[in-house]
Formats: C-alpha cells, structure tokens, sequence
C-alpha cells in the first residue's frame, strides 16, 4: 500500500471548508464594522462640529478681543460640548486661552494640519488624533467670522474644540469584540459540516480503493455497494459494471483454457490405453521382420519405431496434463546426489568420456528421484544433443536464508544458444531451428523439466557461458533447488 | 515355463501383453475381469499375477486383497503414472511391484523375471538363523516367529534376507529397489517403504518401536541392532 500523503483528503477538504468560513467571517466582520465605526464616528463628528458653529454664532464678540473676553467665549461654549463635553481653546493672534485649567492654554493634541485647514476653512475643519497614550479625540477647528456682504469674512479669532471619542471607541470595540466572539464559535461549529461533507466524499473513495485493492488480488467478484445517485455513486457503478465485465471475461478465459487442457488431458489418456497394446507387441514385429520381404520389413520397423516415439509422447503429455492439473506430487526420498548423478548418467551409457563430472562427495539431498532423473537426463540429453560434447556437469551446495541449496550445472561445448531463442528454450514443442522439424525427444523435454524443478521449490535457468580460455562458450543450465525439498 | 494370470479388462493391452508374454515362453492366461480372475487364480494356479487396477466390477486393489487371503503368489500392478493414489494402496494390499503402462514387452519380462528370481542363497550362509525371536531359513526361504512359520510374500521376504543379511548396516531405499526389486536407482521409493511397513506388521511386535527394520532417518533401512 502506498503510503498517504501528509495533507491527505480528509484534511485538505476540513482545511478548505475552514478557510471558506474564515474567509466569510472576517469579511462580513470586516464590513460592517467598517459601516458601523464610521456611521458612529459620522454622527458624533457632525453633531459636534454643528454644535460648535451654532455655539460660535451666538456669542458676541467685540473686535479686537483681548484676553477677558476670549477666556469668556472659551468658557461659554466650553461649556456646552455635545454630544460629549469638550475642552475648547481660543486662539486669537498672541492670544491663547482654554476653557479647562490644565496648566497650559495650548492643546497638545491640535496639528498644523489642522491649523492650516482651518484658516482656509470658514466653515471649520475637524481631525480625528490619538494622544501619546493612544486616547481617540476629535479636535474641531473653527474660525470666528462675521458677515460682510453675504460672504463670512474671518474675524482672526479661532476656537477649537477637543472633544474625547471614549465612548464611540468603546463602541467600536465592543463590536470588533462581538465579531470575534461570533467568529471563533462559528468557526467551530463550521467543522461539524465539514467533518460530515468530508465522510460523506471520503468513504465512497475509501470503499473504492478497497474495491480496487481485492480486485487487484484477484477476488474479481469485488463490488461496490451504490449510494445515492451523485457523481461518486455514478463511479461506483461503473466501477462495478467494469468489475463485473472483468470478471467475465476472466472467467471465460478460465474456461476455456480449463477446456483446453482437459482436451489435451482427455485425449493423450485416451491414446494411451491403444498404446499400451501396441507397443507391447512392437517386439514381435522388430523379431518377425526379419523373415519378411524387405518393404514389409521397412513398414514394420517404421511402426515400431514410431510406436515407442508415441508413447513417449503421450507419456510426457500425460505429465504436462498433470502439472497444468496441479495434480504432480512429489515421492520424496534421501539420496545422495553424487550417486543419483552417477546412476543417471549410468543408466543412459552416458558415463564415458562424453560427459564429465565434477560432484562432491557426501552431499545429501531430498528430492524426488524419479523426477531429479528425468530433469538431469533431460539437461544432459538435451545438451548433447543441440550442444557438443564434452558435457560438463558440476554440483555444489549453496547457503541461503531459507536453508542450504543445491546448484547443479550442465554446460555443453556446443555453440550456445541463440539470444532471441533463449526466452522460449523451456516452451512447449519449442523448436529452436525451424528446419529440424522432429528431434529425438518429446519436445516437451525441457518444459517438464522446468515443471519438475518448480515442484521442488526450485528454479532452472538457461544462459550461454562466457567465451573462456578454455575455449568454452556453450549452452548453461542452471537448476537452484532446496536441498531438502518439502513434500 | 512360468504360468502367469494377467487381468486386465482392455482386451488390446491384455491380447498385446499375453502374446509379448508367450513369445517369450511363458504361460499365459488372460482375464477380462476380477471376478474371473479370482477364478483363474484358483483354477490355473498361477506363478505370477499381473493385475490391472482399474478393473470394471470388482476393482484391481480388492483382486489384491482376496488373493492375498489365501495366497502368497508374486502380484505385478499394471498402473498408469499418476495413479498415485492407487499405487500406494494396491502396495498396501500386498502387491510386490508395479508397472507403468505403457510398457515394452522386454521391461514387462525383466520384472516379471526380477520377482520370480529366487535369491540365490549367500554364500557361506547354510542353515538357520536367528535374530532374537526370528529364525531365517536362507535355503528354504522360510521365516518363522517363536517357531511360527511366518506367511511372507515375495518381496517382504527378500527384503527380510538382504537386510538381514547384513545387520546393522544401512541401506538406503535407493539401493534396496535396486537389489530387491531390481529396478532402476531412480525408481519409486515407496514400494521400500509399503513393504517394510507390510513387512513390520509381521515380524515385528505391535506393543513396541520397530525391533527388526529399523529406520534411519535421512539415509534408509537396517536390520537391527536387535
């Protein structure tokens, strides 16, 4: 199973949904704060700066003022600050004067900015400013004017007012409070749906990938249970139709291969019982032959000889049909390979100059003696036969994990074998030249031996041995089997 | 000339088999069927049964079995390779060998010969001997328990007179086809193996461990130590 990503489904669409919500939230907290500060400031900015000028207008003032009567008009408006009280400072020329004993006729908190607007002002200028411990106040300026034809005219006399913004700030942070506190809350309760919308997508995609996963083990039968009528039911189904025309089509293919092998089965056991007979009388004719005219002699030979070819091939039919029915087994026995080896060159008249041996003594091995023979006869004949002699056969015993191996290697002297014929050597009926139609074997030689190894537990392998100094460079099989097979 | 039964119910194999046989000198009688060849095997008294062991009727296995009741002649299966199951079964009902069809008359003669070989007696070896509660009649091819004569078939008692022969020694399965049976190194193990446990049920004492064949695990038989 490949491993998961760190950020995988379920956290990428939780994450996503979050990041919505979020992004809603802030957004809307964003916007109607910004409003509501700003109606809240507007209106409380208006009803001073309107205050203010209403306030200038009614007092008297006598032209030029002196310090008397700018302290009164200071005093008289700086009393009647709305919507909240204010501190009101004159100004006029030199003069200075505040309605507040603070020490100082001079507010600190009144700009240039604001001086020079307010004198191209007449209608006063107002300026929202945070002292040096971050208290909001609004400071308003506004000339002292008369009128003089129908336009104000600047009396030179300006008064400010400095009015805090506490309130409106505590206002506004409350709302920025309630925004945070709806936020954070809704923010949670936003996981639930996300947690509900990412089960609802992730466990079809999970029930599909262990669909999947069967499927690819080979339980073609796997199927999907359908909810909904969504995009990801509509993948179920397909899922399910291609599983099911899988499985069809695999079963059909199961079939008729089982078929085919039951023919072949069926009918070299069919050939077999015929054979039996015949060739239990070939004898007869190889000894009559003799006493016939020569034609006779010839017909009769050629049904002899060709009476026994059969019967090897059905015989190795036979054995095929009963690996491919996983019907061979093994009659394991303690041997030692040595001797096994020996025997089995002995038995074929292979034990001369021909074939030569390199096998250590004492090596012991359970195999299946019949089948180790007919493996090695194979190998050997086979060499033989599309190699040269001399043959060469070495044995050892290799160490493995799972126990001690045994390695047996037949070699030849001939040409090798053809790369591009190389993948097929252990095919059946495989004829590596196309010319030689029949050999002397089966055609089936090396494919029952491969059979015969695997059943071992082993496997055998054909190469072309290097060009040596010694002037080798033939065909290799390597057989690699446990030394102790299990039954 | 040996008198050999064949049953087997192919008629081609068994026409195929009995003239190979014939030609060879021996004396041939052919049945089609178990029943008739349990009649034979009174009647004609054969030296050799050759018996096939998928038989209509009265299958090859239980031919085996109601010979055996009453007669220790030599049993030869017919079998075809992959008959694994009845091959074991047939050596379990007391069949001394087997072979595999199809077979060359040659190879059917050599081990129709191989079981009737009486073993020549070892040289230096006369009368009886005996091996803890066994005496062993080499000549008279006699073996008795406690004075008992012990009714061994062919093969078991062959078996008995290699091992025994030299006690103590092992002998792998390998090597006892090869002397006993006479077949090839490479033969089926199993008929070692069917013939000792025969063999064992006989001779040996059921309240104990193996006395006499002894086995050797990784290597084969012996006989002994007592």
């Amino acid at each position: 199973m490949p491993s998961r990503a760190p950020f995988g489904l379920r956290t990428r669409l939780i994450a996503a949904f979050l990041l919505v919500a979020a992004i809603c939230a802030v957004s809307t907290a964003a916007l109607t704060y910004r409003q509501a500060r700003s109606a809240v400031l507007t209106q409380s900015q208006d009803t001073a700066v309107s205050t203010l000028r209403d306030q200038l207008e009614t007092v008297a003032l006598t032209l030029p003022l002196d310090q008397r009567q700018l302290q009164r008009v200071v005093d008289e408006v700086g009393r009647r600050g709305k919507p909240h009280p204010w501190v009101v400072f004159g100004e006029y020329g030199t003069l200075r004067a505040s309605s507040a004993d603070l020490g100082s006729p001079v507010s600190d908190v009144l700009t240039d900015t604001l001086r020079s607007q307010v004198s191209t002002h007449p209608h006063g200028a107002f300026q929202r400013v945070t002292d040096d411990r971050g208290e909001p106040y609004l400071t308003i300026g506004m000339p002292a004017v008369f009128l003089h034809n129908g336009a104000r005219e600047a009396t030179g006399a300006v008064l400010y007012a400095v009015m805090p913004l506490s309130t409106e700030q505590q206002t506004v942070d409350a709302m920025v409070q309630a925004a945070k506190q709806g936020a954070v809350p809704g923010l949670a309760i936003s996981v639930v749906p996300a947690l509900l919308a990412a089960r609802s997508v992730l466990r079809p995609v999970r029930d599909m990938r262990r669909a999947a996963q069967n499927l690819g083990r080979g339980r073609l039968d796997t199927r999907i249970e359908v909810r909904g009528a969504d995009e990801l039911a509509g993948l179920a189904r397909t899922f399910n139709e291609t599983a099911g025309a899988l499985e069809e089509s695999v079963a059909e293919l199961r079939e008729a291969e089982a078929r085919a092998r039951r023919f072949a089965a069926d009918v070299s056991h069919e050939l077999r019982t015929p054979l039996a007979g015949m060739l239990a009388v070939t004898e007869v004719l190889d000894e009559d032959a003799e006493q016939l005219d020569p034609d006779t002699a010839k017909a009769l030979r050629l049904i002899s000889a060709e009476t026994g070819k059969l019967a090897v091939l059905v015989e190795d039919l036979m054995e095929i049909s009963r690996f491919d029915a996983r019907a061979a087994g093994l009659n394991l026995d303690d041997v030692d390979v040595a001797e096994a080896v020996g025997k089995t060159l002995q038995r074929r008249h292979w034990d001369d100059e021909r074939v030569s041996t390199d096998l250590p003594e004492g090596v012991r091995a359970r195999l299946d003696p019949r089948r180790f023979d007919v493996v090695l006869a194979n190998l050997v004949g086979n060499a033989l036969r599309h190699g040269a002699a001399p043959v060469r056969i070495g044995v050892r015993t290799a160490p493995a994990p799972e126990g001690e191996r045994l390695v047996v290697e037949v070699a030849d002297s001939g040409p090798g074998i053809a790369p591009e014929v190389l993948p097929h050597i252990f095919d059946r009926f495989f004829k590596a030249d196309a010319a030689r139609a029949r050999s002397a074997g089966s055609g089936l030689g090396l494919a029952i031996s491969l059979e015969n190894v695997r059943l071992h537990g082993g496997t055998l392998s054909a190469a072309n041995a290097a060009e040596g100094a010694d002037g080798f460079g033939g065909a290799v099989f390597t057989l690699d089997m446990p030394l102790e097979a299990a039954p | 000339m040996p008198r050999v039964l064949l049953i087997e119910d192919d008629p081609s194999i068994r026409e195929g088999v009995a003239l190979g046989l014939r030609r060879r000198g021996h004396e041939v009688r052919a049945a089609g069927t178990g029943e008739e060849g349990l009649a034979l095997t009174d009647a004609f008294d054969p030296e050799l049964v050759l018996l096939d062991l998928m038989l209509p009727g009265i299958n090859g296995v239980q031919v085996c079995r109601r010979i055996r009741e009453t007669s220790l002649v030599p049993i030869i299966m017919l079998t075809a390779r992959g008959d694994d199951f009845d091959i074991v079964v047939g050596l379990e009902a007391g069949a001394d060998d087997y072979i595999v069809k199809p077979a060359r008359t040659a190879i059917i003669e050599a081990r129709v010969r191989a079981v009737l070989r009486r073993r020549p007696d070892t040289p230096g070896r006369h009368g009886v001997e005996h091996h803890g509660e066994l005496a062993i009649d080499r000549a008279g091819l006699t073996v008795a328990k406690n004075g008992e004569r012990l009714a061994l078939a062919p093969s078991e008692i062959k078996l008995l007179l290699h091992l025994s022969a030299a006690p103590e020694q092992v002998f792998s399965r390998q090597q006892l086809l090869e002397s006993v049976w006479e077949h090839s190194y490479h033969a089926d193990a199993r008929l070692v193996d069917a013939c000792v446990r025969r063999l064992r049920h006989k001779i040996e004492d059921p309240a104990h461990g193996p006395r006499y064949i002894q086995t050797v695990r990784g290597f084969g038989y012996r006989f002994g130590p007592l």
